[in-house]
């Protein structure tokens, strides 16, 4: 049974950090240990949580966790998940919780070198959609159109100009045994998968949009709501890949993706023809 | 090979080196090949394969993850081994500070290869020697039986409390690595008798959580390193308890950071490191017939620095050279500026030789003697000569 907000656990294992009012990297960390619970093994590499939760002497994990290098996530879940094993460790979860520049950009070749040798880890990022920690740079995951502090929206070219990479069908190539993408803004959907992923054996990667309103340019106690609109308006789709089929979980409720983009400061600058870009892609991948 | 009692052998640096890793007993193995290792993980893999190695082997896709993997396999608590070389030591880079900060007790075979570019897969000591700050113990072996031995030692020396620091045991590539020779192979149960068991506090603890690998700011970043480098210091006595431990059980007796040869009244003294210092050995004693009161001195330790050993071993010299197979561009070999931290000023001669696998010959070593009696000091390079610009 996934748990409701009623009979989630009430510890809390991830607290008293730094993290900015309205993370959304912060939720799914802390709702992902609600869900795994004392016996997850927390593995993030340098970035926004990792930068915000363990600064000596205020450590702010309560369950075992460790910051590997920014390229390392993968590997060093992979040896602690051997190492737990070796000594006998049973009902553990190794738990990943890297950024979109930790994961798609720097940490994509140690997550390969996993998803090759199918190590039995739950890997979760947390797309934020660009080097939030360092000052909001583009990564490979930021969207077509935003506005990064590398990416500058001026007269002669309006922000990112790439698209974001696929991260999902790219873990699905691999041949894994359960991706999906998820939302701080579905909570339910998010408990769901992260409980459904930590029952099967394997690499598992969830791929969670989590706004930074700090990056994003959005209030503070908009993360969820924009969040969830990302979902409902199309631009962030709530998959499932299992068996080598892909399949939706959660229907989006419909919006205006004009409305989504021009609230967040990120794609202020965007013309009307750039939106109707970015809405063509949009149907064009869903 | 397969059944634990003591034996002899002919083998490579590498097959001996493996046989090291058998006897300590890692539980995690993550490597990434490279020439001149590739030996020595394809032994490993050939162990745990038919049995004789309890181990997990980690296929890892880069350097850079067999290091960080084998942080992680150490941070649940278990022993771990890993090796490369050249470009691949390079490559981990980022993870050798990482797992001395850690104080993860990881130990490593590195076969000294150059470095690129231009590319080049032979033997010298540039890569090991540019990575002497990184936080761990760095010993050369300049025998396949020292290798295979200094695995024991390697592991006793890293995992003791006092210590906690990871352990990088340097094996001339090709030199070292290729070349055979006969090889005592201790038995399993004297293996075991000699290294105890792994046990550590720094690991995930699901009765007592830890959060490992933290940041810490300005007002405690130092302390910690203060006390990383204190536990390299404490090496030293660790590395003498373990060889004299080493001899009770095996009946090899090791001479700590430095080995000295005829360095008790020697005027003109050879400071080396590595495989090429049984040749130095050679032509010291040829001068000494010849009576020139020549002396070598071994290096086995570049960290924790024989700053004692060397003063002590080089007390009667009147110049010091030092032989060694790396440049730092714009200065001189690393081990070379190391050195002559404790010459006190005496005349110092530094001979740059066998980069790339280049041929180091007893006229080369009779030449570093010439040059140092004929008073030469700065820097050359073997075959080539004082660097004029």
């Amino acid at each position: 049974m996934t748990p409701t907000a009623g009979t989630i656990d009430k510890n809390e294992y991830f607290f008293g950090h730094k993290a900015c009012a309205g993370c959304g990297g912060s939720l799914t960390v802390r709702i992902a240990l609600k869900i795994l619970g004392p016996r997850a093994v927390a593995v993030l590499p340098a970035g926004c949580m990792s930068a915000v939760g363990f600064n000596f002497p205020q450590l702010a994990f309560l369950n075992n966790a460790i910051i590997s290098t920014f390229a390392g996530t993968a590997s060093m879940m992979t040896g602690l998940e051997a190492g737990l094993r070796a000594r006998g460790e049973r009902d553990c979860t190794v738990v990943g919780f890297a950024g979109d520049g930790g994961t798609a950009d720097i940490g994509l070749q140690a997550l390969s070198g996993a998803l090759d040798r199918g190590d039995n880890i739950l890997y979760i990022c947390y797309d934020n959609e660009a080097y939030m920690n360092t000052g909001v740079q583009k990564s490979g995951l930021t969207p077509f159109g935003a506005r990064t502090t590398t990416t500058p929206a001026g007269a002669r070219v309006r922000g990112n100009v790439r698209e974001k990479k696929n991260m999902l069908r790219i873990v699905a190539a691999h041949g894994a045994p359960y991706a999906a993408t998820a939302s701080v803004g579905y909570l339910d959907d998010y408990m769901r998968k992260v409980q459904k992923a930590a029952g099967l054996r394997g690499v598992k990667y969830l791929h969670v949009l989590a706004p930074c309103p700090t990056g994003w340019g959005i209030a503070s106690d908009e993360t969820v709501e924009v969040a969830k609109e990302a979902v409902d308006c199309g631009l962030f789709p709530l998959y499932e890949y299992e068996g080598g089929a892909f399949r939706q979980t959660v229907a989006p409720k419909g919006g205006s993706i004009e409305r989504h983009l021009r609230r967040q400061r990120r794609f202020q600058h965007l013309t009307d023809e750039d939106i109707a870009h970015i809405t063509v892609r949009r149907a064009s991948e869903t | 090979m397969n059944d634990g009692c003591a034996q002899r052998a002919f083998l490579s640096g590498n097959e001996a080196f493996a046989c090291g890793v058998r006897l300590a007993g890692p539980k995690v193995i993550s490597a990434y090949p490279i020439t001149p290792q590739t030996v020595v993980v394809e032994r490993l893999s050939e162990m745990v394969e038919d049995g004789s190695l309890a181990a997990e082997f980690i296929h890892v896709e880069s350097e850079h993850s067999a290091l960080s993997c084998a942080m992680g396999a150490c941070a649940a608590g278990v022993r771990t081994f890993t090796a490369t070389s050249s470009q691949g030591l390079l490559y981990m880079a980022e993870c050798l500070p990482y797992a001395a900060g850690g104080r993860f007790p990881i130990v490593m075979m590195n076969a000294n290869r150059a470095v690129a570019l231009p590319w080049n897969i032979y033997g010298d000591q540039s890569d090991a020697l540019s990575q002497l700050a990184c936080g761990w113990i760095q010993a050369y072996a300049q025998s396949a039986q020292e290798g295979l031995d200094m695995v024991l030692l390697a592991y006793y020396t890293a995992e003791h409390p006092a210590v906690r620091t990871p352990f990088m045991v340097n094996l001339d590539g090709f030199h070292l690595t290729h070349t055979y020779e006969v090889v005592d192979i201790p038995a399993r149960a004297d293996a075991e008798a000699f290294l105890p068991p792994f046990e550590t506090d720094n690991r995930v603890d699901f009765d007592e959580p830890k959060n490992m690998a933290f940041s810490a700011g300005p007002g405690h970043c130092a302390v910690f390193k203060y006390k990383q480098h204190a536990a390299v210091l404490r090496a030293r006595a660790v590395v003498a308890e373990a060889e004299e431990r080493f001899a009770r059980t095996f009946g090899r007796r090791y001479t700590g950071l430095v080995e000295n040869y005829m360095t008790q009244d020697a005027e003109y003294v050879l400071v080396t490191l590595g495989a090429v210092a049984g040749l130095c050995r050679d032509v010291a004693a040829q001068l000494r017939r010849a009576g020139v009161k020549a002396g070598v001195v071994r290096i086995r330790y570049m960290r924790p620095f024989p700053d004692a050993e060397l003063t002590a071993a080089l007390e009667s010299a009147r110049a010091v050279a030092v032989l060694e197979k790396d440049i730092s561009p714009g200065r001189a070999g690393a081990v070379f500026s190391e050195v002559l931290g404790v010459l006190a000023g005496r005349p110092a001669l530094g001979a740059v030789g066998g980069l790339g696998g280049e041929d180091i010959a007893a006229r080369d070593v009779h030449a570093i003697f010439d040059r140092l009696r004929a008073g030469e000091t700065g820097v050359y390079f073997i075959g080539i000569g004082g660097v004029t610009i």
